[in-house]
C-alpha cells in the first residue's frame, strides 16, 4: 500500500491536494482514501492530509503514520511540526521551496526534491495556492499517478479558467522535474 | 455508479434521491457538506423539496417533526453539540412515532471545545426512542440511508444514521451510488400512519396522565425491540436489491475458531479487521464482533455470536462518565448471569476527541487481554498529561 502524507497551511489546498491525488488514482483504476487532519480551522493553522493507494479495498482509518512519500507545501513548518517523523528511510520528501535540496539539510536518508511552487503559483496561476504543482512534481517524480488522470481530476473540481490555470502550473512543474 | 467521493457528497446525493419532502438544517459548525449539498441540489432542481434553512438545530429539529406529522417525509443532518441542542426535541420525535431520517457525523462533546470525532453524541441519545445504525465505511453509510427510510416508515421509529465525522465525513473512497430508479424500486412514497391536518383536527404527543404515561413508554419500547424484524428484513431485501451486506444487526469477521473477540462499531472496525489479518499471518486467532444496530440493541446475536468465547474485548469511542464503558455494558448485559461466570470481558475507551486509534494501539491492545482481563482502560491515555492525583 501506497503512503502519502501532505503538510500545508490552512488555504494551501492541502485537503483538495489529497482529494485529487485519490480521483486521479481512481481513474487509473487503484482503490484510494484520502482523508484530512484539521488543526484549528483557520487560514494559516498547520494542516495534514493523508492519501492511501492499493490494489484492493482499503480498510484501515488511521493516521498515515509511517509514509512512504510527503508533499510539504510550506517550508516553514520543517521548523515547527515534525515533519520527517515516521518517514520511511527510503522514501521520498517534495518540498515547496526555492532553496536547493541539499540546503534544507535535512535528517533523512530519503531522497528530498524540491521545486518553487509559490513562485510558479504566483506566476501562472496568479495566487500563491502550490497544491497543484507539488501534485505535479510528486507525480513526475514517482509515476505512481498518471498526469492525465490528475489533470482530468483538476478539470473537474474546477471547471473553467481556474482548472486550466492549475493544468498548467502542473505541467510547467512536469517540465521542470523532467529536466532533472 | 462507482465514484471516489466524499462521504458527505454520496450521503447528500442517496439523500437527495429518497426523495425527502422536507430538508431543515443548521447550516454552519458544527456542521457537514451533507446538507451544504442538499441545498444546492434543492436550488438546482434536482430535487422537490422545501428545504428550511433555520437558526439553530431546536429549530430543525422541530421543523423536521412538524413536517412529518403533517405527512412528509422529513430529513436532517447534525452532529456533536447540534445534537445535544436538539436533544429534546429527538424524544419528543420518537414519542410521537414521527419515521424522520436523522444523519449523525459522529463527533465529540464539549467542554473543552472539540471539532473531532468520537461518539459521545449519539451515544447521549441512544435511550430516546431512535432506532442508531452504525457505518462501517461510507459505502455503508450512503446504503444505510436507503434502508433508514424504508425501516422508519414502516415501524413508525424515527433513525438516526451514525457515521463517524471526519474519518467518514470528509474521506474520500470509492462509493457505489445507485440510480434514483434503483431507490425507487426499493423505497415505496411514504404513506403516512397518522397525519395532523386542520381539516379532520387532532393533536399528538399532547399529554398523558399517570395513568397513561408508562404505557406510551412500555410500547415505545416494545416497538424497539420488534423493529429488529424490519430491520433485518430491509437488509436482507437491500441485499437482494444492490447486492450489498449492508446494515442489519451485527456482523461477524474471522470469529469461527477466534480465541479473542473485538467488538465495535463504526469506522474503527476497518482498521480493525486488517489488524486481524495481520495478527492471523502471525499465528494469532483474533475475530470482530461488529455491532451495525446499537439501538435496538442485539442482545441476543451477540450472546449468540460470543457464548463460546472466553475472551472478549469492546473497544468504543464513548464513555460513561462515573461508569465507564456503555458498549461493554450492554455486551456484558447480553450474557445470562450464569454464563458470564469464566469468561474475560475487557473494556477499552479510545479515539475520544479525534485520538487516532493506530494498528500500533490496537495491537498493545490485544496482546494486554491476551494475558489478563482489563476493567477499563484508557487506550494511549498520557500520563504525563495527568497530575499524580488525578491517575
Amino acid at each position: 500500500m501506497i503512503e502519502i502524507r501532505i503538510h500545508g497551511r490552512g488555504g494551501q489546498g492541502n485537503v483538495a491536494a489529497a482529494e485529487l491525488l485519490s480521483i486521479a488514482a481512481f481513474k487509473d483504476g487503484k482503490f484510494s482514501q484520502a482523508f484530512p487532519s484539521f488543526g484549528a480551522e483557520r487560514v494559516g493553522a498547520p494542516v495534514q492530509a493523508f492519501v492511501r493507494i492499493d490494489d484492493k479495498k482499503i480498510r484501515t482509518r488511521e493516521d498515515v503514520r509511517h509514509p512512504g512519500y510527503l508533499i510539504v507545501q510550506d517550508e516553514n513548518l520543517l521548523e515547527t511540526v515534525p515533519i520527517l517523523d515516521g518517514l520511511k528511510p527510503d522514501g521520498l520528501i517534495v518540498v515547496n521551496t526555492e532553496k536547493k535540496a541539499e540546503d534544507l539539510q535535512l535528517k533523512t536518508t530519503a531522497v528530498v526534491e524540491t521545486i518553487p511552487a509559490t513562485e510558479i503559483a504566483l506566476e501562472i496561476i496568479g495566487r500563491p495556492i502550490p497544491n497543484a504543482i507539488m501534485i505535479g512534481a510528486f507525480c513526475t517524480i514517482t509515476g505512481l499517478i498518471s498526469l492525465d488522470a490528475v489533470q482530468e481530476a483538476i478539470m473537474e473540481k474546477f471547471p473553467g479558467r481556474v482548472g486550466e490555470n492549475n493544468v498548467a502550473a502542473l505541467e510547467r512543474a512536469c517540465e521542470i522535474m523532467q529536466k532533472r | 455508479m462507482l465514484k471516489q467521493i466524499e462521504g458527505s457528497h454520496a450521503v447528500a446525493q442517496v439523500v437527495a434521491m429518497c426523495r425527502p419532502n422536507v430538508i431543515s438544517a443548521y447550516p454552519i459548525t458544527p456542521q457537514t457538506h451533507i446538507v451544504e449539498d442538499l441545498a444546492l441540489i434543492v436550488g438546482q432542481g434536482g430535487l422537490h423539496a422545501e428545504f428550511v434553512n433555520v437558526e439553530s438545530e431546536f429549530a430543525a429539529a422541530s421543523v423536521v417533526l412538524g413536517a412529518s406529522a403533517a405527512g412528509a417525509r422529513a430529513y436532517s443532518a447534525t452532529t456533536s453539540q447540534g445534537l445535544l441542542l436538539m436533544s429534546e426535541v429527538i424524544y419528543c420525535i420518537a414519542g410521537m412515532r414521527l419515521p424522520i431520517v436523522l444523519t449523525i457525523a459522529n463527533r465529540a462533546i464539549s467542554a473543552p471545545l472539540s471539532i473531532w470525532n468520537d461518539q459521545q453524541d449519539s451515544m447521549a441519545l441512544r435511550d430516546a426512542g431512535w432506532i442508531q445504525l452504525h457505518s462501517e465505511d461510507n459505502q455503508e453509510a450512503a446504503d444505510l440511508h436507503i434502508q433508514a427510510f424504508r425501516i422508519a416508515e414502516e415501524t413508525s421509529l424515527p433513525v438516526m444514521v451514525c457515521m463517524d465525522g471526519f474519518i467518514l465525513t470528509h474521506a474520500f473512497e470509492p462509493v457505489d451510488i445507485p440510480d434514483a430508479k434503483e431507490i425507487d424500486a426499493f423505497l415505496p412514497a411514504f404513506t403516512p400512519a397518522n397525519i395532523v391536518d386542520p381539516r379532520s383536527p387532532k393533536g399528538i404527543g399532547l399529554y398523558a396522565d399517570p395513568r397513561f404515561y408508562l404505557e406510551t413508554r412500555y410500547i415505545l419500547h416494545r416497538a424497539m425491540e420488534r423493529s429488529e424484524t424490519t430491520i433485518k428484513k430491509v437488509s436482507a431485501d437491500f441485499l437482494k436489491a444492490f447486492g450489498r451486506d449492508s446494515g442489519g444487526f451485527i456482523k461477524t469477521y474471522k470469529i469461527e475458531d477466534a480465541d479473542l473477540v473485538i467488538v465495535s462499531m463504526g469506522s474503527v472496525v476497518g482498521t480493525i479487521k486488517q489488524l486481524i489479518d495481520e495478527l492471523e499471518e502471525e499465528g494469532k486467532k483474533v475475530g470482530l464482533l461488529q455491532i451495525c444496530s446499537y439501538r435496538p440493541f442485539p442482545r441476543h446475536e451477540v450472546y449468540h455470536a460470543l457464548k463460546d468465547k472466553l475472551n472478549i474485548v469492546v473497544l468504543e469511542k464513548s464513555v460513561s462518565l462515573g461508569r465507564g464503558g456503555i458498549l461493554a455494558s450492554d455486551v456484558r448485559w447480553s450474557f445470562p448471569r450464569a454464563e458470564k461466570k469464566g469468561r474475560n470481558f475487557s473494556s477499552f475507551i479510545a479515539g475520544l476527541g479525534g485520538r487516532n486509534i493506530s494498528m500500533d494501539d490496537l495491537r498493545y491492545m490485544v496482546e494486554k487481554v491476551e494475558r489478563e482481563p482489563v476493567e477499563l482502560e484508557f487506550l494511549g491515555l498520557k500520563k504525563e498529561l495527568i497530575s499524580d492525583k488525578e491517575v
